[in-house]
């Protein structure tokens, strides 16, 4: 088995995050893990991407090739088409619904949604407005791990207790908003 | 010992710690930065289960000045037994490459090992050069980890070779590696070496009666280490078959040769081929002559896939015969620039593209480039700057390495040149001195330090018209915010103490309250026909976000 996972978004949005609670719970389900970070100057509001690789065998490099994704996730979902062409043909898009406009030239909204939901297996999810409900607006990250749960090769609560590991020291209210946060994205359609 | 998930960068710094390093020594740049990061994460917290029963203090993971003095500090640790690892990025090297082309020419003692972080595809860095070059040219033995276990481990062999051959021991890593994760299984520590001077009276003398010796020994020392290479696990030779005869393994297609992570993608691709090619993978320099002889005996084609440089790509047309065709990127087989990844190195093995699940996006995706922080001083002071200028018909803003580079990207676009580490002062004087007016040159508190004292010297002493913009927001910010070496008040007492006019010496706070205060200010100094310096302070937001929330979660 391999499942190979293409991460987009805005840099400070948290991406690092998703990669670290997938890849934690990946490992404790037994499974190798490569994760693949974005640094430096990058990092500064830019577009960045990570590659995660998950696998039951030995995984050779740490970037996924063009047409190997098995789903991509993505914080934004202008962030989301930049990498469409990773996607295998029965690839997955699961992307925030929120965008994050901080360039002149950011498209039409309604547009890049549209084009978003016309992926053959495009999936948006209201990361904001859960958080929300969740209780904290920065748990938006969380309800999108959440929304990728059911689709990932591992089993629920070794999410869960990646994410009280990843935030125990933040205290047990915010680990329950984000434990909260993660079961919304779940249950998002 | 159990399993650790470590970026490259941190497998090494743990390996450093494990072969028995006693010092770290670096200077903070994008993809190294997170080797003495980690060690120094790892000397505050955890010390006691690494370092057991051992009477000897801590070691010490350090920021220096510049990549120079770091690399000067550890060759001194050496002459007194000590092991040193040396970190930096590969544009760092340049600035150390007095010391290390010398540095083989040391009796090394104590084992150092540089570690370099080079950059292909330049996701943080102003060019791609290739380390191995500079490993070449100073006769230097180079290893290059594919993997974060290999990254380990390679740390801890190069230290043994270091103290085997009495050479420093350069270790090649690149962006992908360095900021990638992986299960890391370390081995058990090693204790560290005591101190002990060195006892050879030539040992660390460079005088010409010294280096003539110690060269001679030296290029005898670069023969062993090539069998070293041959006989090494880290270069190995797979034939697709031992037993086939020279005319079978001439018939297939080609054989490969991979260096670094090119090696990762060949794997990933291989399977698709069809036939299996001979492949020998290089991961320890100066190059194993005689392996890369047994593989091309047996080949008609040769594709090299590097990292980096066509490096062995290169030499190998001198090395094998003539009608063995050689490709990679020299002959565009390989993409020459940027970083190989699991598609380029596909085509280069001439297999097609892998069937994409992608409908095309109806309209064209616009670029998101890296920009300042919401809230970063630096804005600030470039928009002041800004509307300061706006009198002269021309100017020149020189500029510098760090976040504030860009500046040089809308909205602020202010800042006009950048060359290398303090060259804002410098490249400024030689416009000055041309006749342009107003000259500035802005550069970060960090840089500075780093390079930019002796440049402010120069300008100092030729009398010149420039003023000089020292954004000081306390941190190294561009890498993530380590501590500067030295804080504001030395920074001012520095520039005063080069010369330059105390009422000369001028700070503003860069905040959008003080802006009409600050445009005067700056204004002011662009109008003095000598050399100014204003010092800009204020905190990077990331900093003081992340002291911010710390307290917050003390309290
Ligand atoms: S990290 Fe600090 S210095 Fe760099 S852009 Fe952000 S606020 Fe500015």
């Amino acid at each position: 088995m391999k499942y190979d996972i293409i991460l987009g978004g805005v840099g400070g949005q948290g991406i690092l995050s998703v990669a670290a609670v997938i890849a934690q719970a990946a490992m404790a389900s037994g499974l190798e893990v490569r994760q693949s970070e974005v640094h430096g100057m990058a990092q500064r509001g830019g577009a960045v991407q990570a590659h995660l690789r998950l696998a039951d065998g030995p995984i050779h490099g740490d970037l996924i090739g063009l047409g190997r994704a098995d789903m991509i996730l993505s914080m934004e979902p202008l962030e989301a088409l930049r990498y469409v062409d990773y996607l295998k043909p029965e690839g997955l898009v699961v992307s925030a619904e929120e965008p994050y406009n901080n360039i002149v030239d950011y498209p039409d909204e309604a547009m890049v949604l549209g084009a978003v939901a016309a992926l053959p297996h495009g999936i948006i999810v209201q990361t904001k407005q859960l958080a929300r409900e969740a209780g904290n607006p920065t748990a938006a990250n969380m309800v999108l791990v959440g929304a990728a749960s059911k689709y990932l090769p591992i089993e629920l609560p070794r999410i869960r207790d990646a994410v009280k590991a990843r935030l125990a020291s933040k205290g047990e209210a915010v680990v329950e908003m984000n434990l909260k946060a993660l079961e919304l994205g779940r249950g998002e359609k | 010992m159990s399993e650790h998930v470590l970026l490259g960068d941190e497998a090494v710094g743990l390996g450093a710690l494990h072969a028995g390093a006693s010092f770290a020594y670096g200077y903070p740049g994008t993809p190294s930065t997170e080797i003495i990061e980690y060690m120094q994460h790892v000397l505050a917290h955890n010390p006691a289960e690494l370092f057991q029963g051992s009477a000897e203090p801590l070691p010490r993971a350090s920021w220096c000045s510049n990549e120079k003095t770091a690399y000067e500090a550890a060759i001194g640790a050496s002459a007194v037994n000590r092991r040193v690892l040396v970190t930096m990025k590969h544009v760092g090297l340049n600035v150390a490459a007095d010391p290390f082309m010398n540095s083989t020419l040391m009796n090394i003692q104590g084992g150092v090992v540089l570690a370099v972080g080079d950059d292909p595809g330049m996701h943080s860095s102003q060019n791609e050069q290739d380390s191995r070059y500079f490993a070449d040219f100073a006769k230097m033995p180079c290893l290059e980890p594919h993997d974060q276990q290999e990254a380990y481990e390679m740390t801890r062999e190069a230290f043994d070779l270091s103290e085997r051959f009495h050479v420093p021991v350069l270790l090649k890593l690149v962006t992908r590696l360095s900021h990638s994760r992986a299960v890391v299984r370390p081995r058990a520590p090693r204790a560290r070496n005591p101190m002990l001077k060195f006892s050879g009276r030539d040992d660390f003398m460079v005088l010409p009666a010294t280096s003539r010796k110690n060269y001679a020994a030296h290029l005898g020392v670069m023969v062993e280490l090539e069998r070293e290479s041959v006989a090494s696990a880290y270069n190995p030779l797979v034939l697709a078959d031992e037993g086939a005869d020279i005319a079978t393994r001439r018939s297939r297609p080609f054989a490969v040769i991979t260096t670094g992570l090119g090696r990762n993608y060949y794997e990933e691709n291989a399977s698709d081929l069809g036939f299996v090619p001979d492949h020998l993978h290089i991961g320890m320099y100066p190059l194993p002559m005689d392996t890369i002889r047994r593989l091309a005996e047996g080949a008609s084609r040769v594709i090299c896939i590097e990292e980096g440089y066509p490096y062995v790509e290169r030499l190998l047309k001198g090395i094998v015969p003539q009608e063995l065709v050689v490709s990679g990127k020299l002959d565009g087989t390989v993409q020459a620039s940027g970083e190989l990844d699991p598609d380029n190195v596909r085509a280069a093995l001439g297999l097609s593209p892998l069937k994409s699940g992608a409908v095309a996006v109806p309209f064209s995706l616009p670029g998101r480039p890296p920009q300042l922080c919401q809230g970063c001083p630096h804005a600030d002071t470039f928009i002041a700057l800004k509307e300061a200028l706006s009198p002269y018909p021309e100017s020149l803003v020189t500029s510098d390495i760090g976040c504030y580079s860009l500046g040089f990207l809308p909205p602020h676009q202010v800042i006009e040149t950048a060359l290398c580490m303090g060259a804002s002062i410098t490249m400024g004087r030689g416009a000055a001195e041309s006749g342009m007016h107003p000259v500035v040159a802005v550069l970060g508190d960090s840089t500075f330090m780093h390079s930019g004292l002796t440049g402010l010297t120069d300008v100092v002493s030729a009398k010149l018209s420039i003023t000089v913009i020292i954004l000081d927001n306390y941190t190294t910010g561009m890498t993530g915010g380590q501590d500067t070496i030295v804080a504001s008040p030395g920074i001012r007492a520095a520039v005063l103490g080069l010369g330059v006019e105390p009422e000369h010496c001028v700070e503003i706070v860069p905040l959008a309250k003080n802006r009409e205060q600050n445009v005067a200010i700056i204004a002011g100094e662009l109008a003095y026909r000598g050399v100014s310096v204003v010092i800009a302070k204020r905190e990077c937001i990331q900093t003081l976000k992340r002291r911010n929330a710390k307290q917050g979660a003390v309290s």
